[in-house]
């Protein structure tokens, strides 16, 4: 009752005293107690989890208490596993326990603000032009105007603005835009929409209304590895972590499972227990590193080296001593092995050239459907040629014959192909292009020559046009190409022969003794042979983000194919880079890019789109001539960005903006002129009247215009060449140290127009849309708070584990924030209104490249022609990209953006190309979520108006969370293969999950035919496992694993077959070295920029609790011998710089990195203890102002089977490895504190 | 004129000798009370240590022990009656006492606190944290201290004690509830008055205040034993353990 008088208990206090008065017993009152117990006590405890894109999709507790989110817990409630697998739980790690800080830090967006002088002047035009629209191109028009909030973007001088004016803002500008330029000048930027779903769908949804352009993410990143769809014309598809259990042998290779995938460690730890053995490969001793039973540390880069090495060694101890009949027949039926290749005479010699197709033989073989996408093999027991079903020729125009079941597609027997022709007798001499001599120094060059020939078992064979032509098989030219010895005498002799691609080489080139390959070579293929393929590679981005990464990965692979692991439960590739696996993924697509209203939707490809906008071309220091191999035709020339030209001219590749004019403005020219449009475009194309926008990046028509970034933080974390981005998209202070090819006087773009200015503040309108401060918020002109991961309804999905996990709103968004779909929902609306009188239903002309998946990817056969040279003639959809017309009603916008459009019942719902109906599941929903008018469609739709209501859409269209709708899907694969697969659905086929379903526990999903994996209680997922045991083809030229990529860029280029290929030389350091000394010794390093430990990509960096785990700011890491030589000791300043700029970090000087690298977590972010760099006198930077985006050509071929674009996957990826940084110790740390007018003013003149 | 100022100076001099001592003890005992049931957590003595020592260990360890020996000296100094050590000692022997003992202590501590206050005035971090009160509190020790400290030289000027026996029976009858304690301080110089005043405002103020740590000062931790079990339920009777079972019959 009272404290006071609950204390006066002299009388009765004592109730004795025990071990002889040492201690004694007491009746006070234990209210105090109650003040411990009520800190941990809450009023509600919520689901949810953190939208990062960590791939860990951990089920987490929110606590609330006294409505403040006060702390987090792991959830426990997964479903269980099956006996003999352990549980999933405990999921999560430091940094997701950390988050509730985010939410009243002083870092949390809690207003939506503007740059203090574009306010100024928009109210300034508001007043003068009354509408909103003319407002905003009053000053568009102005270019002083313009510069004069460009120049400070990055520089503070935000102020706070109310919803309705910053709606009014972004609207007016959208609207000013679309009116005046073209809806494809709209870009929006968001990445991984398998974090939040909705919160992705959200803007991508309003953006693909209005005819806006959705950037990729996945190649940017740098995570897409280009060698999966090249092998299996699939994105990335992996084994869930608890099938890491399932293994008998793990190679952790550049992968710091612990680290990166902390939640899913415990099945490393708990394989180890079972008995697997496990062994890294990682230049650094990473924290992987102790759980292996071997470290194997090659010198960065190089790992393309060990693994080709490693397979030097398999081919030679068992396919070359015919040892291992699982791995002859796993290769037989599911590789492109027994794939004949033609051999093409080249300057004398034999090279190996594309792979023989059905209409290279007589009467096209019989084959009447694309008898040009069918491959050849022989006979092994006729040992006549024949065509084997399930080739991508299979896959379109007719049915039922495209599987793996491995029969003659005339006949329909069953057949063995021949593997290699070794016992026919003949051979030839076959010349193969080799690398090795072209390394910088650093790289440990060779000098074996640029190319090898190697005797190479062939047959003659007699081609429709009554040529003889030798060919190969894929087989037997992959051993020729490893250097095994066949009894030809021209293989390595030994192991410790000097000799592509022998151990001893490998040794010499990556540092590894060559007696530990050979070791570590044999337990793998041993155990793969005796478990049938239980034998896992993890590997990770420290190898994808090299230039060459194909080479490391496609090593990698090569490994895993001849040991047939690929599709085997325990076994195969686990790539995990990035939370790609969005799996209820085609219920999500009509809702994020409103195919239920328009197709096709605007998608570009980012690195290609950068590299050409923020003028990353310009600086281009890597000549076509350096990667062409010594086997190339000469006619190949041309500088990076040509190659992508070419390609976005042919339909390759994506272009944004599309076209050098308004595409509004073109179906009524084309209807003036009297004809199609697709007819009209290309012959207008032809003529060279109309460009496309790629052909002159530079020229003001053709810049993007309005930028939104949300779930992003572009510039603080992924956009490499950070300061191009500052200086030529943005405009404003940067440290770009190089200069330009015409500064230069180097050679120019041959097809490209060259400005002798570079154009500075392409972009009118930056809105970027977070909850916390980030770097890309700071150089914003609008900042829209979001609601947190604890604020908001979404769905979260990962490669990891097969669970579908929601965020819901443990608390209202704090402030005056809102979420994602609140946001744009109000942007929409806006947009709607302020369109009336400049915006009616307009007629928007698309280009779409010639995609994946559809039969479009059987565009363009084995000879490259190039329309614009005259070569063929410009047909839409074939040898140019697609044209379709698309009516935007842009007053209903809005309308549409709350509705579900009428395309899904008209036309269907697909996924990597199966069509199915889903008129019943569109119905379903009108009843859940209630229905709505929408003028123009006659029928009432179901209603989109909450973010829940946009969850139950995603998860009521998809395969993943419908029995009803997977069971229609496998239905429409069936006919493609012939053969019915519904039985993998049908136990599940009455199994609807629903948002309330996953908020009560996590829910597994549904086994779907867009995956390549099953999801059931007697496997662990697994990719590739719906390949090899349901028999469905890889999506891929063969249909089967394609080991060799016959492309004809794929062959200049030298990477038909795996082969070594060192870093390449940036020559961004040397220019450097001395130029603006300090009095410290300089030295150069190589650059790695590994992920986090204490944040996931640049969330959880500014995290005070984060901070205060590692150094509190930004910190790189480098060996004590590097140090010694340059003077560094622990924890100084240091700055890092190249021609692309510089960096701020102090030392961390450890014993775990190896000498000649310097190491940088990435995205560490520029906001928090950066001081300003000597070198650019601007606050020293990120990771990625030292980097630059480089572009690979073979990554922009198209049209070209499974090398067909697709979103996210196949195009050109943003690697930045091979970059070097000049170091040195600093001398002067300023903290530019004062005001910016006095710090910095030279630099904002020099912006000017 | 003067007939109203003295009129007036009586009333004051009424009120504050007469009254205002039982405003400050009701408020000091009754606003403790209600404190200490009301708002268990902020009954703290507000240290700063956490933020920064330097000067602290050595003003606090300073002020704390002089200011201890002022209080008790005060406390049994004032309140003894003069029958109980006029065996004993004499007036002037014990006033000579207070002064050397107090007067030193009143040094110690004035040099004690003057670094208290000059840490928590110009130690920005020390500033930044410091509530009103705790500003306000401190100054009105350091000008209390001032005060007791101008007095010592009027005490010296008659060293016959009658004016500490003004004082100790002014006090008496004050905690004896006499009508007319008032009149017993009358014409007595104005440090005195003032170091009244001011002392029974530092009661009157305690309540607000970290002053109330004083209460909670953890004497008992020197005589407790080794270690306490509080029993369950306790004197709150709030819901009990699950007893023993009772010993059965066959046991």
């Amino acid at each position: 009752m009272s404290h006071f008088l609950d204390r006066l208990t002299f009388l009765q206090k004592y109730a004795g005293t025990f071990s002889n008065g040492h201690g004694e017993v007491t009746t006070e009152s234990r209210a105090w107690e109650d003040a411990y117990r009520s800190r941990w006590a809450t009023e509600k405890v919520v689901r949810s989890t953190h939208g990062a894109n960590c791939t860990g999709s951990c089920s987490w507790k929110i606590y609330v208490k006294g409505g403040i989110v006060t702390w987090e817990t792991q959830q426990t409630d997964y479903p269980r596993t099956r006996p003999d697998l352990p549980n999933h739980e405990p999921r999560g790690c430091s940094r997701g326990a950390s988050y509730s800080w985010y939410l009243y830090s002083a870092n949390r967006l809690k207003y939506p603000m503007a740059r203090k002088r574009l306010i100024k002047l928009w109210r300034t035009a508001k007043a003068k032009h009354g509408d909103p629209v003319l407002a905003w191109k009053s000053i568009q028009d102005d270019p002083a105007q313009r510069r004069e909030y460009q120049a400070v973007r990055g520089m503070g001088g935000f102020v706070r603005i109310s919803w309705e004016e910053a709606e009014e803002i972004v609207a007016a500008a959208n609207v000013h835009t679309v009116k005046t330029w073209g809806p494809d000048r709209v870009i929006g930027f968001s990445p991984i929409p398998a974090m939040s779903m909705v919160s992705y769908a959200a803007g991508s949804r309003y953006l693909s209304l209005i005819g806006g352009v959705c950037m990729s993410f996945y190649d940017w990143y740098c995570d897409l590895p280009p060698s999966s769809p090249q092998t299996w014309g699939e994105q990335t598809d992996v084994p869930e972590s608890a099938d890491w259990f399932n293994a008998g042998f793990i190679i952790m290779w550049g992968s710091n499972v612990p680290q990166t995938r902390t939640p899913d460690a415990h099945f490393m730890a708990e394989a180890r227990y079972r008995g697997t053995k496990v062994v890294t490969v990682t230049p650094d001793y990473s924290e992987a590193s102790k759980f292996a039973d071997l470290w194997l540390h090659p010198k960065q880069g190089t790992d393309a080296a060990l693994a080709l090495a490693m397979g030097h060694v398999i081919l030679s101890e068992w396919h070359a001593k015919d040892r291992g009949e699982y791995f002859v027949d796993y290769c037989r039926r599911y590789t492109d092995m027994p794939m004949l290749v033609l051999l093409a005479e080249q300057d004398g010699r034999l090279v190996a050239d594309r792979q023989l197709r059905a209409s290279d033989l007589a009467d096209n073989a019989g084959q009447t459907n694309n008898p040009d996408w069918k491959t050849v093999a022989i006979d092994d027991a006729s040992g006549e040629p024949y065509v084997p079903t399930g080739s991508i020729g299979f896959r379109w125009g007719e049915q039922g014959k495209w599987n793996l079941e491995g029969r003659d597609a005339r006949t329909l027997e069953s057949v063995t192909p021949r593997l290699s022709l070794v016992g026919d007798g003949a051979t030839a001499q076959v010349t193969f292009p080799y690398f090795g001599d072209l390394a910088q120094p650093f790289f440990n060059p060779t000098a074996l020559g640029q190319t090898m020939t190697r005797t190479v078992p062939v047959r003659s064979i007699t081609l429709a046009d009554g040529r003889e032509a030798k060919v190969a098989t894929v087989y037997d030219l992959m051993l020729a190409n490893y250097g095994v010895e066949r009894g030809f005498g021209d293989g390595a002799a030994s192991y410790e022969a000097m000799a592509p691609y022998t151990p001893a080489w490998a040794g010499m080139v990556c540092g590894i003794p060559a007696k530990q390959i050979v070791t570590v070579a044999r337990e793998f293929a041993d155990n793969a042979e005796k478990t049938r393929g239980k034998s896992m590679v993890i590997l990770g981005a420290a190898l994808n983000h090299w230039y060459h990464s194909d080479m490391n990965y496609r090593g990698i692979i090569n490994l895993l194919v001849m040991c047939g692991c690929i599709g085997q439960s325990g076994g195969g590739w686990a790539h995990y880079v990035g939370q790609e696996k969005l799996r209820p993924q085609s219920g999500w697509i009509p809702l994020a890019f409103a195919t239920d209203w328009h197709r096709p939707p605007r998608q570009q490809n980012s690195t290609s789109f950068w590299y050409a906008h923020t003028d990353q071309w310009r600086y281009e220091t890597v000549s076509v001539g350096e990667i062409l191999s010594p086997t190339a035709p000469r006619k190949l020339s041309g500088a990076l960005i040509d190659f992508n030209v070419r390609a976005e001219r042919m339909g390759w590749l994506p272009s944004a903006p599309q076209l050098a004019l308004n595409p509004l403005t073109v179906a009524a020219d084309a209807a003036k002129a009297g004809q199609e449009v697709p007819a009209w475009l290309a012959g207008e194309l032809s003529a060279g009247r109309i460009t496309m926008s790629c052909e002159d990046p530079d020229h003001p028509v053709n810049w993007p215009r309005n930028l939104f970034v949300w779930r992003s933080n572009l510039l603080g974390s992924s956009g490499k060449g950070h300061e191009y981005f500052l200086k030529h998209l943005l405009g404003t202070q940067n440290g770009v140290q190089g200069k330009d090819l015409g500064e230069e006087g180097r050679a120019k773009p041959e097809e490209v127009a060259w400005h002798g200015e570079a154009p500075k503040g392409k972009l009118d309108l930056l809105v970027t849309l977070d909850f916390r401060m980030s770097t890309t918020c700071m150089y914003s002109d609008i900042v829209l708070p979001t609601a947190t991961w604890y604020e908001k309804n979404d769905l979260n999905t990962s490669d990891m584990h097969p669970f579908i996990h929601p965020l819901t709103t443990a608390v209202d968004p704090a402030w005056e924030s809102r979420s994602d779909w609140a946001i744009f929902k109000g942007i929409c609306k806006r947009f709607s209104e302020l369109s009336r009188g400049h915006l009616a239903v307009e007629k928007d002309v698309v280009l779409t490249p010639l995609m994946h998946d559809s039969p479009a990817e059987l565009g363009q056969t084995h000879v490259v022609k190039e329309w614009r040279k005259g070569e063929v003639a410009p047909i839409p959809g074939k040898t140019m990209p697609g044209v379709t017309v698309v009516e935007r009603d842009y007053p209903n916008t809005y309308a549409r953006y709350t509705s579900l459009g009428p395309l899904l019942e008209k036309l269907g719902n697909n996924g990597k190309g199966m069509t199915w109906k889903t008129g019943d599941e569109v119905e379903f929903l009108r009843q859940l979520n209630g229905t709505v008018e929408v003028p123009g469609v006659e029928t009432p739709l179901a209603r989109i108006d909450s973010d829940i209501d946009a969850c139950e859409v995603i998860m009521h269209l998809a395969p993943e969370t419908n029995g009803h709708v997977a069971v229609k899907a496998w239905e429409a694969l069936g006919k493609a293969t012939g053969i019915d697969h519904t039985g993998l659905a049908k136990p599940k086929e009455h199994e609807a999950i629903r948002f309330r379903d996953i908020v009560a526990q996590p829910r597994k999903i549904i086994s779907s035919p867009v995956w390549s994996g099953l999801e059931s209680e007697e496997v662990c997922y697994n990719a590739g496992y719906t390949n090899i045991h349901e028999l469905i083809p890889f999506r891929t030229l063969s249909g089967r694993q394609q080991l060799y990529q016959d492309h004809p860029w794929m062959l200049a280029f030298g990477e038909a077959l795996c082969v070594y290929r060192p870093p390449i030389d940036l020559k961004a350091h040397q220019a450097m070295t001395g130029r603006a000394p300090n009095g410290n010794k300089e030295i150069a390093l190589n650059f790695i920029t590994p992920h986090q430990k204490w944040g996931i990509h640049s969330v959880y960096t500014d995290n005070l609790i984060m901070l205060t785990l590692s150094r509190g700011g930004p910190i790189v890491w480098i060996s004590e011998v590097d140090a010694a030589e340059a003077g560094i000791e622990d924890n100084d300043w240091v700055e890092a710089f190249n021609l692309n700029g510089a960096l701020c970090a102090r030392a961390v000087v450890s014993q775990r990195v190896p000498k000649g690298m310097i190491m940088m977590y990435h995205a560490q972010e520029k906001i928090v203890n950066v001081p300003g760099s000597e070198i650019t006198h601007a606050r020293g930077g990120i990771h990625n102002s030292v980097t630059r985006a480089v572009i690979k050509p073979t990554h922009m071929i198209g049209g070209y089977a499974q090398q067909a674009y697709g979103f996210n996957y196949y195009g050109t990826i943003g690697t930045n490895r091979d970059e070097f940084v000049v170091v040195r110790k600093m001398a002067n740390v300023a903290w530019l504190d004062g005001p910016r007018l006095t710090h910095q003013a030279a630099d904002l003149k020099a912006a000017e | 004129m003067v007939e109203l100022y003295q009129s007036f100076t009586t009333y004051l001099q009424g009120f504050l000798f007469g009254i205002y001592p039982y405003i400050c003890m009701g408020v000091f005992v009754i606003g403790s009370l209600i404190r200490f049931d009301r708002d268990q957590y902020t009954w703290r003595s507000g240290s700063s240590q956490m933020l920064r020592t330097g000067q602290l260990r050595l003003g606090s360890n300073l002020f704390h022990y002089s200011i201890f020996f002022l209080f008790f000296g005060h406390l049994f100094g004032l309140l003894t009656p003069h029958w109980g050590y006029e065996w004993a000692i004499s007036p002037a022997t014990k006033q000579a006492l207070a002064i050397y003992s107090g007067g030193a202590a009143g040094v110690v501590c004035f040099i004690g606190l003057s670094i208290l206050m000059h840490r928590r005035l110009v130690d920005p971090r020390i500033r930044r944290t410091s509530t009103f009160a705790d500003l306000a509190i401190l100054v009105l020790l350091w000008v209390q201290l001032s005060l007791g400290l101008i007095t010592l030289p009027f005490s010296m000027s008659h060293s016959d004690g009658s004016v500490m026996l003004a004082l100790a029976s002014w006090s008496q009858a004050i905690l004896t509830f006499q009508a007319r304690a008032s009149e017993l301080v009358i014409g007595l110089p104005f440090p005195y008055l003032a170091h009244l005043v001011l002392g029974m405002t530092l009661f009157l103020l305690t309540p607000f205040s970290r002053l109330v740590h004083i209460f909670s000062v953890p004497i008992w931790y020197l005589f407790r034993t080794w270690q306490i079990v509080r029993r369950r339920g306790g004197a709150t009777r709030r819901p009990g353990p699950v007893l023993p079972p009772r010993p059965t019959a066959a046991e």
